[in-house]
């Protein structure tokens, strides 16, 4: 368990056109930490992420990656050091079966995944490596079926898994339970409570039971300015967070 | 399970018979249909190749033919001016087509979608300038002619059906080696792309890396058929590198079924039969090309191994 900074922002920025959604943020985030991120809907928590995963490049700032300034880097590099993500909106391989799914994330970090003589059942552990994680995440029986035909449900539980698969050190959620019924999230959020302690984890979430129940730490963000900051009691009784919250939704 | 057990059955078999067949297809065929024969397996190479891309990778290539006729064109200069031997031509259609694919994967790989279809097309349409223009090294529009079927050791590829069992094992083995390819972790990670760049990107994979090697790969493939097309037809002339070729090869993948490799092979076959059988009796090979590709769109979206498929469950 190193200490460094698993994630330094500062001064980050990203302006589609006019519209300023992430309008400098500064953040730091200490080993282990579970931070939740929440805002209204277009506050720029997704493009926040986006800017970390390096799927969007800053209009200003910097990123500060385990040590490394990785603000101009492109997304695989980053994955190479520690970062794992996954998508509001689920990004799976659709037509792959959810083994395959796995094993594409199981040899992503791995110098195997160029090798072209080889066939890929011939590699044992990274099939040893897709099981485990599915097993954790509750899917271990639905590794033969086409990842398209899971149920929304299973998606999102593949979504994680397919994060899971590397053994990130710093793990972005950005809404693990959309789309979910109650129920669901209560299961996905029992799932995330299992995780590995040592993972440092960001996690969106408009869910606030599951934001609040996994979180040691949440961050308010509105129209791309973090405007409160702190442990889940004071946030809860922060007048201007109460204030947005009743003004928007 | 035991569903997947009997369809393994059926491809082996169906694999099996099919070897037996070509193999002694010499034997029961006149030469004409040999020739015709000689003609599907060379574009089988190519259309495997195109698929490799247009399949795996989900990159849709409307320039391929340009990597099929720089490894022609290698061919006939080597062979007719510098009387070059079978080893160095292979070797050099190779070499060139890859070269070819080196220069214009960077250009092509910065596009995606119907941008990668259009810059395909203007790099393919470039190389069918090069021939048609660049005459003191491709004879332009004339092509260069008088090759000569190559010999190899004590063989002679003279005869057709010498001819034919160089193609049919240069298809075998190409087709081996793209197979193996697939399967491998690094075809996994193409078929990773055409699902899901965002997801392969942030896994850790270098998309560029991976997408510009697919593309040096099938270049290379369509390099060895280019090859074999060179002495097969004797002449080679920008009809090689033209559209029209590219967009057979294209339609060869979807007939038969892309990210497949079987499919492709097959639909070089039934294209390759369909256009000769087609010119005895009108000259509207385009429009009839046309149309069957309209057909597979709309009720072969998969082509013809998609429908197989479909059917045993
Ligand atoms: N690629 C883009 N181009 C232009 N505008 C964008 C882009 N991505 C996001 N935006 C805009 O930036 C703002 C922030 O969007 P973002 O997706 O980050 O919000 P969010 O906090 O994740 O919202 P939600 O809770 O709905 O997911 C929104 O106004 C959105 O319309
Ligand atoms: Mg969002």
């Amino acid at each position: 368990m190193s200490e460094i900074q698993p994630l330094a922002l500062s001064g980050l920025s990203k302006a589609f056109g006019g519209l300023h959604a992430v309008a400098g943020v500064d953040l730091s985030v200490r080993p282990g930490e579970r931070r939740a991120i929440i805002g209204p809907n277009g506050a720029g928590k997704t493009t926040l992420f986006n800017l970390i995963s390096g799927d969007l490049m800053p209009s200003g700032g910097r990123i500060v990656l385990f040590g490394h300034d990785v603000t101009r880097l492109p997304s695989f590099r980053r994955a190479a050091l520690g970062l794992a993500r996954t998508f509001q909106i689920t990004t799976l391989f659709p037509s792959l079966s959810v083994l395959e799914n796995m094993l594409l994330a199981a040899q992503a970090l791995e110098r195997t995944k160029l090798m072209f003589h080889r066939p890929l059942g011939s590699y044992g552990h990274l099939y040893a490596r897709a099981r485990a994680v599915l097993e954790s995440v509750d899917l271990a029986g639905k590794e033969g079926e086409t990842a398209k035909n899971l149920s929304h449900g299973e998606q999102r539980q593949l979504e994680v898994a397919l994060a899971l698969a590397g053994r990130p050190r710093l793990l972005l959620l950005d809404e693990p339970t959309a789309g979910l019924s109650p129920a669901e999230s209560q299961m996905m959020a029992a799932l995330l409570r299992t995780l590995d302690p040592a993972i440092t984890i960001l996690i969106i979430e408009h869910d606030m039971d599951v934001a609040f129940g996994l979180a040691d730490h949440v961050m308010v963000l509105h129209n791309g300015r973090v405007i409160a900051d702190g442990s889940p009691e004071a946030v809860k009784a922060d007048p201007l967070v109460a204030e947005i919250y009743l003004g928007t939704d | 399970m035991p569903g997947a057990a009997r369809r393994g059955g059926w491809v082996v078999a169906g694999l099996g018979t099919a070897a037996v067949l070509l193999a002694a297809a010499p034997l029961f065929l006149s030469s004409y249909p040999l020739t015709l024969l000689t003609q599907a397996l060379i574009y089988a190479i190519f259309a495997m190749s195109l698929d490799i891309l247009l399949g795996y990778t989900g990159l849709p290539s409307l320039g391929h033919a340009a990597y099929f006729g720089v490894g022609a064109y290698a061919v006939a200069i080597l062979a007719t001016e510098f009387r070059a031997g079978f080893w160095t031509c292979l070797v050099a259609a190779v070499a060139a087509a890859i070269l070819a694919g080196a220069l214009f994967g960077p250009l092509a790989i910065r596009a995606v979608g119907t941008y990668f279809l259009m810059i395909t097309l203007a790099l393919g349409m470039l190389v069918w300038g090069l021939a048609f223009r660049w005459v003191s090294v491709t004879k332009g529009d004339n092509g260069i002619s008088g090759l000569e079927r190559p010999t190899l050791g004590p063989w002679s590829f003279a005869d057709p059906t010498a001819f034919y069992f160089l193609s049919l094992v240069t298809f075998v083995v190409s087709a081996a080696c793209l197979v193996v390819v697939v399967r491998s972790p690094f075809g996994m990670s193409l078929m990773g792309i055409r699902e899901s760049e965002a997801r392969m990107r942030s896994l850790g994979y270098n998309v560029w890396l991976h997408k510009y090697l697919a593309f040096m790969l099938a270049a290379a493939f369509a390099g060895v058929a280019g090859f074999l097309w060179a002495y097969y037809n004797g002449f080679v002339s920008p009809v090689e590198v033209q559209l029209v070729t590219s967009v057979e090869a294209l339609l060869m993948v979807a007939l038969g079924g892309s990210g497949t490799l079987v499919g492709p092979a097959l639909g070089a076959g039934l294209i390759v039969f369909l256009k000769n059988f087609v010119s005895v009796y009108t000259k509207r090979w385009l429009l009839i090309l046309g149309g069957v590709y309209i057909c597979v769109i709309l009720f072969a979206p998969g082509g013809i191994i998609g429908a197989l498929k479909r059917r045993p469950r």
